[in-house]
């Protein structure tokens, strides 16, 4: 028998001889590394899954022109958005916006992508549906109040093209669309539609784009975008951004509060047992004093077992911890989370480090007990 | 020449004078018994003797080395070197067999030896016990694993806390024969007991009383 054997064998006897304290240290720090990366991959998950829920509140970031500019190309705009990655871009919805008249009274034209206007501003009510012809049109919930035209409604639309003739168009209503701001008072139409009123094509006012992505992610976004495509100016919807940002920030503050409630109490949990433990074996303590063992052994005797109750206790919780942050994620979001492959590993390293810091406190009495009980008969 | 040397130690726990200015010496191959009523300081003295313990005041030399003034851990080393203990209680792991008691003695040590931790339990006769567990021995086979583990790595000083205390008639026998043994074979043995029989195999006898020697006895003169 080699001295590691001998180490190892008394350090399994200790364990199975005290199997139901050790079951319960051993759970206590499995609950508290599954709580622990299933709040820690959740919360890692959190933007990407929160980020295209957000998204339902609209773009957040917005293309102008630069400079002087008042129109920016649609085409820029296109090579701006091959700059953004595939997966996080939501929608790119161009504006063209012109004003003609409804019975004498003047409104905004809106020419727009309505499969874009779909994704980008998935929060507006439409009663009815988004115009699929050419000679279709969306009215805002107030033009059709004003106008008392409803969808399936036929209006009559003129105006001035940009050289100046007048142009007129026999639309059919197709839809409502409320939304509760400025969008009410306009009149959407596709934008083919618009610029063949308008006379001129491949511009617009703005480009309203929606990505799935962090504050930190979007100011990258617009700052490439800024360098690499200089006739844009790219902005963020602050209002969406920094809503976003907060709510983000506080949900990872809350799940990080949670984590670090377990682990106080998963300490707690190993150091009660583990003081247990030593109160239970300070004749063998003693013993082994007496027989010439240095604190330096009996230290590593107990955090052994320390380390075993972390690293089984952290495995186990990592295999939980995973069925719990896919549950999480089922119910609240709705879909599986993805959990980066160092996540389980860090669990388990911390399980480790909590375990051990756990049982310092333990050890410290344990180096405390004299080798004279022993002969004390205690 | 003396293995041993207590030169006007004291050890006061408060207000109580556990030993009071004690001096002894142990010859190198000494056999010695101390005894005493209860409270009469022969714990306090074993624990001093045994390195468990430094005492308040006088100095201990064990091998010409001053002891008194040693940090705990030096006091181990020492102890784990040079002082083979031998327990009333007997104190043997109770999930380890026969063989492995002794062994753990040379884990605390140095290196295991089996083959030298089987020899060392053929020499108190339980080679044939060896892959016992304690509760599968009597109590005197019991106190022979906790001598062979005592033997193991060969201490200058054999210390015994009433070896015999425990033990029937027929057992205490075998350790004594085992003690006597030892002794022949030039072992230093300080045995602390209640039993007259056990300290008349002794060369000398020394009475505690109150912290203090009260008498000497000597057999072999």
């Amino acid at each position: 028998m080699t001295r590691r054997r001998m180490f190892f064998k008394m350090l399994t006897y200790s364990l199975l001889r005290r199997r139901s304290r050790m079951t319960v240290a051993l759970l206590s720090v499995a609950i508290g590394a599954t709580v622990l990366l299933g709040m820690a991959a959740v919360s890692y998950d959190i933007p990407r899954q929160m980020g295209r829920e957000f998204r339902s509140y609209g773009a957040n970031m917005i293309f102008v022109a630069s400079g002087e500019e008042a129109l920016l190309r649609v085409d820029a705009a296109q090579r701006a958005a091959a700059l953004i990655p595939p997966d996080e871009l939501i929608g790119l919805t161009p504006y063209r916006y012109g004003i003609v008249r409804v019975n004498m009274q003047g409104y905004t034209a809106v020419g727009t992508d309505f499969d874009q206007a779909a994704k980008t501003s998935p929060y507006w009510s439409i009663a009815g549906e988004y115009p699929k012809a050419g000679g279709e049109i969306l009215i805002g919930a107030d033009v059709a109040e004003f106008t008392k035209l409803a969808p399936g409604s036929s209006m009559t639309v003129t105006g001035r093209a940009e050289d100046g003739t007048r142009f007129r168009l026999d639309a059919k209503i197709s839809g409502t669309v409320r939304t509760g701001s400025v969008e009410d008072g306009f009149i959407f139409m596709p934008m083919p539609t618009l610029e063949s009123l308008m006379g001129s094509s491949g511009v617009a006012e703005v480009v309203e784009v929606s990505i799935a992505a962090d504050e930190t992610e979007l100011k990258r976004i617009v700052s490439e975008i800024s360098r690499e495509v200089p006739e844009i100016s790219p902005r963020l919807v602050k209002r969406v951004t920094q809503s976003e940002t907060t709510v983000l920030s506080k949900l990872q503050a809350l799940v990080f509060l949670v984590s670090l409630v377990v682990l106080v109490l998963t300490m707690i949990c190993v150091a009660t047992t583990m003081m247990t433990v030593v109160l239970e074996r300070r004749k063998e303590i003693g013993l082994k004093k007496a027989l010439g063992a240095d604190n330096r052994r009996i230290a590593a005797e107990f955090l052994g077992e320390g380390l075993f109750l972390g690293s089984a206790g952290g495995a186990l919780g990592a295999v939980f911890g995973y069925m719990f942050a896919q549950a999480i994620s089922m119910n609240v979001f709705g879909r599986a989370v993805t959990i980066d492959w160092r996540l389980p590993l860090l669990a388990v390293l911390i399980s480790i480090a909590v375990t051990i810091a756990a049982c310092l406190l333990p050890v410290r009495r344990a180096m405390d007990v004299e080798p004279a009980l022993v002969l004390r008969g205690e | 020449m003396n293995i041993l040397e207590l030169k006007n130690i004291s050890m006061i726990y408060g207000s109580v004078r556990a030993l009071d200015d004690v001096s002894l010496s142990v010859g190198q191959g000494e056999w010695l018994a101390i005894m005493g009523p209860s409270g009469s300081g022969k714990t306090t003295m074993m624990n001093i003797i045994g390195c468990m313990d430094r005492p308040t005041a006088g100095s201990v030399l064990l091998e010409g080395e001053e002891l008194s003034g040693l940090s705990p851990s030096s006091l181990t080393a020492i102890r784990r070197e040079k002082v083979g203990l031998i327990f009333q209680q007997f104190h043997l792991i109770s999930y380890l067999t026969a063989l492995e008691n002794v062994m753990v003695a040379q884990y605390y040590h140095s290196m295991i030896d089996e083959r030298e931790a089987l020899g060392a339990l053929e020499r108190v006769g339980l080679k044939e016990r060896a892959k016992h567990l304690p509760r599968q021995l009597s109590g005197g086979e019991q106190q022979r694993v906790c001598i062979a583990r005592a033997l193991i790595n060969y201490p200058r000083l054999i210390l015994a806390d009433e070896p015999t205390g425990n033990l029937d008639e027929a057992n205490e026998g075998i350790v004594m024969e085992i003690f006597r043994r030892l002794h022949g074979e030039g072992s230093t043995i300080i045995v602390v007991t209640h039993d007259p029989e056990v300290a008349e195999e002794a060369q000398r006898i020394v009475f505690l009383e109150h912290g203090r020697i009260a008498n000497v006895v000597r057999r072999d003169a």
